[in-house]
């Protein structure tokens, strides 16, 4: 704002920055039932709708539990990251954003802050499903799921990527919103169709012609696609694809998110 | 120079001016008081002095900083005792005050010396790991008092700090602002609903209304505009033209229901006044206080004013209750 930006502002806006990501984690580490319950509903996903719905449908390649597996790692992650930067709504309404916003760093590195916070949780959650994947593969109860070293840490980098930019879509629809009671509007009109559309349950190929513009515009399909890559080796789109579409999607709301904080009022 | 300087600060929000052009100077070392009804402007004024909130023209200096185009210059030299609380009520005392010093750029060292030293000043320091959540209302204001401390501000915005707080918790934050300001010499900027709070501690006070500054002087000052003691009589008709025809009432105002006349010595004036005035119902003898002062130039008591949310509201009809 104004002033340039020399060698010791930016390492006063590095600072905010971790302070921000400081409380997040330390909140994120007080709230270990939220972490347990964001992991049950994805295994009752892979487990019981997977194996239900699994016997009688053939995707190509591999069975369907883990084909479906990329999906839900993809679904986990949407669902925690929207809702953690939506959750800037009861930050404001218990005033503590007040605090943050009053202090001498930019809204921007207000904004990264809570973007990295954010991230670290549903990056750690994603974790706990790859290793809760790898060892439900390795037993069979996801049979044809095998996770390797490599296949786990391409997976986590991808998540890692799409994580931030979903992260940064909940911040800014937070700091565009009034009030808590908004969250309902967003799980129905943001979440679930991005969910739905994303081919996390099924080859996107198998949907009406008329919803694959809407399943283009969707950044959870290229997710889901670049997990498949990682996870499965076999994929929709080629993998250059999918990467440079959530780094152009993750810059976009970035971008976005800076704005949006910059106008927010409290 | 001075510590904060107002030049026709404007706030309008739609096609009401909730701030209408204030200038005003408030000199270092000051402690200043902005009293007001609810919706005179005062959090307003305190929201674009603490660069929350843009002017929609006009500026001010704070700390020699523009808060329109030096926002985080200004940041850096204020700090703040929001109305609300404002502190993260799932992390420790002690975690809070860390978030502090790291968004005010303290190097860990010096972060840590002052975390002591802040809560000791507070005495929290034995409670300092436990969750906010756990604290009582006096606890949380005076950590949120320590950590708006703790980077040693030139100037301090306190907003209501003590609203809802028993006597007591009131009485200590109060003997640690003024152990500070005479420490530290800082600028205190102070809104309050508690006219004798303000009465006690601010060298000048402004009394805003309707976006604009009605009163500005020491409290003393204030009070000699209304002479010395005030007689408020209920009676069903009171010879008021009678009362004026003495010569020794120095104000004469109706507040609902009664009349508050204003004399230089009740000793001496309230046999006259009584006799002029016939048959009363009741009759009360006081010093002149802040609050009338307030009233005079409001038109409104600070108690009828109050009613922003439930808790302030029941906190001021405990304490009319009690008087």
């Amino acid at each position: 704002m104004g002033t340039a930006l020399d060698a010791a502002a930016l390492r006063n806006e590095i600072g905010g920055i971790a302070a921000i990501w400081y409380r997040e984690w330390k909140v994120f580490l007080r709230e270990k039932s939220r972490i347990v319950a964001s992991i049950v509903n994805p295994i009752l996903w892979l487990v019981v709708f997977g194996g239900g719905l699994g016997r009688n449908v053939t995707v190509p390649g591999t069975s369907y539990q883990a084909f479906i597996f990329p999906g839900i790692l993809a679904q986990a992650a949407l669902f925690s990251s929207v809702f953690f930067g939506v959750y800037i709504v009861w930050d404001r309404k218990i005033d503590f954003l007040k605090e943050v916003l009053v202090a001498p760093i930019s809204r921007t590195s207000v904004f990264l802050g809570k973007v990295a916070g954010g991230a670290t949780d549903s990056v750690v959650q994603s974790l706990i499903l790859l290793v809760l994947g790898a060892i439900l593969g390795a037993a069979g109860i996801l049979p044809g799921l095998s996770i390797t070293p490599a296949s786990f840490g391409a997976a986590l980098l991808i998540l890692a990527l799409a994580i931030s930019g979903l992260v940064s879509v909940g911040l800014i629809v937070g700091a565009m919103m009034d009030s808590p009671e908004g969250f309902q509007l967003v799980s129905s009109f943001l979440l679930f169709p991005a969910f739905f559309l994303s081919g996390a349950l099924f080859p996107i190929d198998r949907l009406p012609a008329w919803l694959t513009p809407f399943v283009l515009a969707d950044p959870l399909t290229y997710s889901v696609d670049a997990l498949r890559h990682a996870i499965l080796g076999t994929a929709h789109f080629p993998l250059a694809l999918d990467i440079g579409v959530l780094g152009v999607f993750l810059a976009a709301m970035v971008w976005l998110g800076s704005r949006a904080f910059d106008r927010m009022r409290i | 120079m001075p510590a904060i300087a107002l030049d026709r600060l404007r706030r309008e929000f739609g096609s009401l001016a909730a701030v209408e052009g204030l200038s005003l100077d408030i000199g270092e070392g000051e402690f200043f008081g902005l009293l007001g009804p609810n919706g005179a402007g005062k959090t307003t004024t305190l929201l674009m002095l603490t660069t929350l909130l843009r002017p929609t023209s006009g500026t001010a200096l704070v700390g020699g900083f523009d808060i329109v185009t030096q926002p985080l210059h200004v940041r850096r030299s204020i700090g703040i005792v929001f109305q609300d609380p404002s502190s993260d009520d799932t992390l420790t005392g002690y975690e809070n005050l860390k978030l502090h010093g790291m968004l005010y750029h303290m190097e860990p060292g010096l972060r840590e010396r002052r975390i002591s030293e802040v809560l000791e000043l507070v005495d929290l320091t034995d409670r300092k790991d436990g969750i906010v959540k756990h604290y009582s209302g006096g606890m949380r204001r005076r950590l949120e008092l320590a950590r708006g401390l703790m980077h040693r501000p030139r100037v301090l915005f306190l907003d209501e700090p003590t609203l809802g707080l028993d006597p007591q918790s009131r009485e200590h934050i109060w003997d640690y602002v003024e152990r500070l300001v005479e420490a530290e010499g800082i600028t205190v900027v102070l809104t309050t609903h508690y006219m004798e709070e303000a009465d006690r501690l601010c060298d000048r006070i402004a009394i805003v209304d309707h976006g604009r500054i009605v009163a500005l002087d020491t409290p003393a000052e204030l009070k000699t505009v209304l002479g010395g003691d005030v007689i408020t009589v209920r009676a069903a008709a009171p010879g008021l033209d009678a009362v004026r025809a003495l010569g020794i009432a120095e104000r004469i105002e109706r507040q609902d229901g009664a009349v508050a006349i204003t004399v230089r010595d009740a000793r001496t004036a309230l046999q006259p006044v009584l006799h002029a005035i016939g048959p009363v119902e009741s009759v009360e003898v006081r010093p002149a206080t802040l609050e009338d002062v307030f009233m005079h130039y409001t038109g409104r008591e600070m108690r009828d004013v109050s009613a922003e949310g439930g808790w302030a509201q029941r906190s001021m009809r405990l304490r009319s209750g009690t008087r």
